[in-house]
């Protein structure tokens, strides 16, 4: 899901940074009023977590391959807006370093990854575990769900970016200049990758980890 | 052992079983993502490389292009210890980043 450059037009990554910054610099305001150094190990722990789960890539046999990418996971142990600059910055050293994502879209990556991955998962984590205690069951089935959901809108929302850029970006002669696919074939494909696998993926592993951090650290759930 | 400690040694076992990452897909002939080929895969899956696509996609060198040693394929192996040399890299980089970040933004708020 790291769109890589050329893949957007210059509308659509310009256009993605300028939504996603206002998100860090709300993050940043949020952070600097409630957050303690002595939390920097779990923001820390949170962020590289993120980086790693992304390297292990999920092969559809004889198709493409997806991945997890932790946001709601971080989202659920840290807050979203902690769990925001950890993702964003994994997702920047990621294209800065080693190339997966472009430069250009880091916008766009954070924005579908960070931005919509963790408040997705937030959302519905909160929604599923309602007026429930930190032991509650409920909580760990909440978890499995929102990180479902959440990897699916982000994979939405990328398939969209993707979508549009035949009808918003064409050369004279009404040819492509960016990602050639129109949102029939890109919103299909990638909807149905992370619908039938990548999302189970992400739940599973949301899942464990909460459940583990309920056994022994109850007080970590948000 | 604080669950602080447990939680970075999970990090760095998923750090030295991240060529799995790399194997299975290969393994199983799975191609890369959606959406993100490079040029001449793209050329094969649309018939054409678009000219503003093909402008842009160029623009960044990483230094070490999709977590491994720059240029050219050496085979699993090399690729494999490649990937878990970029996996500490980048664990260390982004752990560290974010641990200076919280620092700066919370040191004010510590006394409270």
């Amino acid at each position: 899901m790291h769109i890589p450059d050329g893949y957007l037009g210059p509308t659509t990554y310009v256009t993605m940074y300028a939504v996603t910054i206002p998100f860090w610099a709300i993050a940043a305001r949020k952070l600097n009023r409630s957050l303690q150094s002595k939390q920097a190990p779990f923001l820390a722990l949170g962020a590289a977590f993120s980086f790693v789960i992304m390297m292990f890539n999920i092969p559809i046999i004889g198709g493409t391959t997806g991945h997890a990418t932790g946001a709601t996971l971080v989202a659920i142990l840290l807050g979203p807006w902690a769990a925001l600059i950890s993702v964003s910055v994994a997702l920047i050293i990621q294209a800065l370093l080693f190339g997966d994502g472009g430069i250009t879209t880091i916008g766009a990556n954070c924005f579908n990854m960070a931005v919509v991955g963790v408040f997705t998962g937030y959302g519905v984590y909160r929604l599923i575990a309602a007026n429930t205690t930190q032991e509650d069951k409920r909580r760990v089935i909440a978890a499995a769900i929102a990180g479902y959901v959440s990897l699916n809108m982000s994979a939405l929302v990328a398939s969209v970016e993707f979508g549009i850029q035949p009808v918003l970006e064409k050369s004279a002669t009404g040819q492509p200049l960016y990602s050639p696919f129109p949102l029939n074939i890109a919103l299909p494909a990638m909807a149905a990758e992370h619908i039938l696998l990548f999302g189970f993926v992400e739940a599973v592993i949301t899942a464990l980890v909460i459940k583990y951090f309920q056994r022994n650290n109850p007080e970590m759930l948000h | 052992m604080t669950t602080t400690k447990k939680m970075w040694i999970a990090v760095g076992m998923l750090a030295l079983i991240s060529p799995l990452g790399i194997i299975i897909p290969k393994w199983l002939g799975a191609d890369g993502a959606w959406g993100e080929w490079d040029l001449s895969a793209l050329e094969k899956v649309a018939g054409f490389v678009p000219t503003g696509l093909k402008r842009i996609a160029g623009i960044w060198k990483a230094p070490l292009p999709e977590y491994g040693f720059p240029s050219g394929n050496k085979g699993l192996a090399v690729e494999s210890i490649g990937y878990v040399l970029s996996a500490v890299i980048g664990i260390a980089l982004v752990a560290g980043i974010m641990y200076i970040i919280t620092k700066l933004l919370g040191r004010k708020n510590d006394a409270k």
